[in-house]
């Protein structure tokens, strides 16, 4: 009897234990046809070639740069490592993280989220640390993270979280319960559209200018890391209209940047030194870039990058790159076709827009 | 640490690990420590609160159980030399000394009680007189924190106390197994009432590896979390809308509040109970039953018999006997008797009855709501027993009805309607409202809101609703079935069966539960008393 009841009852353990792995896979949400940039931190897992330039950060970076352009016109290999509202300490948990998969040459970092000292919300944490694998990083970004009302549990086990989904999954969560489709080329999240800036607001004054002293010290941590493995951080604040950079922030930056000896690049300033027309390169009124806009900041960057960091090579006709990228580049103009074409129709339909 | 949580999931894991690796001559030490350790998690100014009954409890038994015993010894030396007269002297003298300390022990712990718990009822009472007088001042409240389950450990020691008084058993020599009888952490949230004779049986017991009783327990234990998280934390989420603003639902939406509130309290009180148990079980020890299927009782005196049964008993065995057999109480009865003849006879059962149900309303909680809902239980059950001749009539001119299924079905029906609607003062905010709002079954019933999809703004989805009704029937049938023989006990001797069937539950609740960001994670109900 008692052989019995606990054979069986290991037996229904293991079963259990399979039914709950499959049903969180089928709770998980899948973000193929909507809020694709909590599709983005997993993607990274599936690069089989390594990158020289990793860039880190918020949609700062996964906007504003294409990795295509970096290796179509310099041969550089690069990856960008961003979600939304990343905050700085995830960022650095992500710098981290990666320095396990590889040693990249160049480690970028828009420095936006030095605004945000605290933890912010729930629903950019789950957009960006759902996505990674279970890890010291993860769990260590996570405990950074966590608002009041969050536990580590949730995310160890995220059906805890997304059990109430039980009423709205759709054909798209089973479609998806064990491989997404790419939604990024290489990090970077295409847009099309375009929708120009204008009467971009001046920031509101704020009771406080300073950086919190955590985010300082994440910053610190990066610097430290970056050192260690022989990476080169390099700083840049992403062109971005809105939100809006403080005079105050800027001088925080460079003051930081002069005194650790790091470079860095505030393209709000160099807007129109790369290029940029924000009545044609934005696609939300002057938040984001689109691809037109992306491609030609890729451009400027490719070429400082070629200039001021010689240690980042020219991939051409080196394998596995090649193949590689060549690949790649074959699926970024695809996409960037289909969505012209989405983008065009749309257009016939509300020409006002 | 509420039952419904993890840190009481992981607290549970390493105590039960524990218990059944170290030697069984300290199990029940290492109870006590967790028990402890359980209770500091409530706030460690609690442990003060129940460490004071504790020692208070067991002094005073201990100093009265010293003096019967040199009482006894006394009697024995002097049996040749003393007459009848003499021991009775000497035992009523010493009576006196025991019922002292007793009595100490009981004003100081109901004081703690007392104070902690309806102080600010006392000050709220008394500045709702001042603001009708006209006066410009108010007392300010004391706002103090009740600590965690405070109304259970006093009753459950104060129980204890009396039985030793009254010679029942031998108080407890060690200070450490009596402490353990008073904060034996299963119990502590929301009882049940524990007698010291029942619970010492098994308590301080040495435990082996019970594989059956273990699955027994594991298996009542997840039903409870069950019923609590998927269906008590559901229905609070339509309750609380349409309680909260009770203007705005009125009628039909009221009966809809005293039906839910009677699945959600019956699925909240008994699912705790049933972790109560079936973690004591896992354990090894045998926690007294506090529910009988209570929704099937006929009449709301055996309602009252099978729901919350330990309190019922308590009253029953030390407030309601005690106080019929007072000398007060007889010499009202002789006296009601002469005046009034036969009907005089009843006064005095009158008198005691509403005294047990005033206190009985107390004890739940420190608002008006809760003594008129004492108050109107004791009225009913008064009624009722006054009927009997009526129904004795009835059935004398139709007795074939009594018997019959279709009879039964409209007993068990009428008592739990009578039962809900008493219940309904629980929810709203004073007592006024709660007549109001019953007021307004008669005078704004508009059943279309039951068609007009307006229950499905109250919080819950359609499928939400489905999930509830479906727990709602599936409590119904396990009832049902349970009622020669609890299901469990079925289920283990088919293992397949019981852990297919705990698998299932415990997906069902992963999956339905509700938990979780965008909850608020309800108390067990009777947490609060």
């Amino acid at each position: 009897m008692r052989k019995k009841l606990i054979f069986t009852g290991v037996l229904w353990c293991v079963l259990l234990a399979v039914a709950l792995w499959l049903l969180n896979a089928l709770f998980m949400p899948k973000y193929m046809s909507e809020i694709p940039e909590g599709a983005l931190i997993a993607e990274y897992y599936n690069e089989t070639a390594d990158h020289d330039v990793v860039f880190i950060g918020d949609c700062e970076v996964y906007e504003n740069f294409s990795p295509d352009v970096l290796w179509r016109e310099y041969g550089i290999t690069s990856y960008i490592r961003g979600s939304a509202q990343q905050l700085i300490w995830q960022s650095y948990y992500l710098m981290e993280e990666t320095l396990k998969y590889e040693t990249p040459k160049v480690m970028v970092f828009n420095v936006l989220s030095m605004q945000y000292g605290e933890p912010q919300s729930e629903a950019y944490n789950r957009l960006n640390l759902d996505g990674m694998r279970l890890s010291p990083q993860k769990l260590a970004a996570v405990e950074a993270s966590m608002t009041e009302e969050e536990s580590m549990l949730s995310y160890l086990f995220p059906l805890l979280r997304y059990h109430t989904r039980w009423s709205e999954l759709t054909a798209e969560d089973v479609k998806y319960m064990f491989h997404r489709d790419p939604v990024s080329d290489s990090g970077y999240l295409m847009n099309v559209e375009v929708r120009p800036a204008e009467n971009v607001p001046e920031g509101a004054p704020l009771a406080d200018y300073q950086f919190a002293e955590v985010c300082y010290d994440y910053l610190d941590k990066m610097v430290e890391l970056c050192e260690n493995h022989g990476v080169e951080l390099v700083l840049i604040k992403a062109p971005s209209l809105y939100p809006y950079w403080y005079g105050q922030w800027e001088e925080q930056m460079e003051d930081y940047a002069a005194e650790k000896g790091l470079k860095y690049i505030n393209f709000l300033e160099l807007i129109d030194e790369a290029g940029l027309d924000f009545s044609t390169d934005t696609y939300d009124h002057g938040l984001h870039l689109n691809l037109y806009g992306a491609e030609k900041l890729s451009h400027w960057f490719g070429s400082w990058l070629r200039e001021n960091c010689p240690q980042v090579a020219d991939r051409r006709g080196e394998e596995p790159y090649e193949t590689v990228w060549n690949e790649k580049s074959e699926a970024y103009a695809q996409r960037k076709a289909q969505l012209e074409a989405a983008w065009a129709a749309e257009q016939k339909e509300e020409p006002e827009a | 640490m509420s039952f419904a949580s993890a840190q009481f999931l992981a607290f549970f894991a390493v105590l039960f690990v524990l218990y059944y690796l170290i030697p069984r001559r300290h199990q029940w030490k290492l109870l006590l420590v967790g028990s402890v350790f359980f209770y500091f998690f409530a706030g460690w100014y609690c442990l003060v609160y129940i460490g004071v009954t504790a020692v208070t409890t067991w002094l005073a038994a201990r100093k009265i159980g010293a003096l019967q015993a040199r009482q006894d010894a006394w009697l024995r030396e002097r049996r040749e030399e003393l007459n009848k007269e003499a021991r009775k002297a000497r035992k009523a003298a010493d009576k006196k000394v025991r019922w002292r300390w007793a009595l100490g022990s009981m004003l100081l712990n109901f004081g703690i009680l007392a104070v902690v718990k309806y102080t600010d009822f006392v000050l709220g009472s008394v500045n709702g007189v001042l603001s009708a007088a006209g006066a410009g001042t108010q007392l300010p409240l004391a706002n103090l924190v009740l600590p965690m389950g405070i109304s259970f450990y006093t009753f459950q020691s104060m129980g204890y106390l009396i039985d030793v008084y009254w010679g029942k058993y031998p108080p407890e020599r060690s200070l450490g197994r009596f402490a353990l009888f008073v904060t034996f952490f299963p119990q502590l949230i929301q009882g049940p009432i524990s007698r010291y004779n029942d619970l010492s049986q098994t308590l301080y017991a040495e435990h082996r590896w019970d594989s059956r009783q273990i699955a027994m327990g594991g298996m009542r234990a997840l039903w409870g979390l069950g019923k609590k998280l998927i269906i008590a934390d559901r229905l609070a989420i339509p309750l609380r809308e349409l309680t909260a603003a009770p203007e705005e639902y009125a009628g039909l939406y009221v009966l809809a509040v005293m039906f839910l509130y009677a699945v959600q309290l019956y699925a909240d009180f008994t699912g705790g109970i049933d972790i109560t148990i079936g973690v004591a079980q896992m354990l090894g020890v045998k926690v007294t039953e506090n529910f009988e299927r209570p929704f099937f009782s006929k009449n709301i005196a055996e309602y009252w018999r099978r729901w919350h049964i330990t309190m019922g008993t308590w009253f029953r065995d030390y407030v309601f006997y005690p106080l019929s057999v007072s000398k007060g109480v007889l010499k009202l009865h002789q006296k009601a008797r002469a005046r009034l003849g036969e009907a005089g006879k009843r006064v005095s059962v009158y008198l005691c009855t509403m005294i047990l149900w005033f206190v009985t309303g107390l004890w739940h909680g420190a608002s008006w709501n809760f003594i008129v809902w004492g108050l109107l239980n004791g009225v009913v059950i008064l009624v009722s027993q006054e009927c009997e001749p009526l129904y004795a009539r009835f059935h004398g001119r139709f007795p074939g009805l009594k018997g019959t299924f279709g009879y039964r079905l409209f007993e068990v029906g009428r008592t739990f309607v009578l039962m809900s609607a008493i219940r309904v003062l629980d929810v709203y905010r004073d007592v006024p409202l709660t007549f109001r709002q019953v007021g307004t079954v008669f005078t704004s019933f508009r059943p279309s809101v039951l068609w007009d999809g307006s229950f499905l703004e109250l919080g819950l989805s359609a499928g939400d609703w489905l999930i509830a009704a479906l727990g709602a029937a599936a409590l119904v049938v396990c009832s049902l079935l349970g009622r020669r023989e609890p299901v469990r006990q079925r289920l283990v001797r088919r293992p397949s069966l019981a852990w297919g069937g705990c698998a299932a539950l415990v997906v069902c609740m992963v999956i339905f539960g509700v938990y979780g960001i965008g909850f608020d994670a309800t108390q067990f109900i009777y947490n609060q008393f």
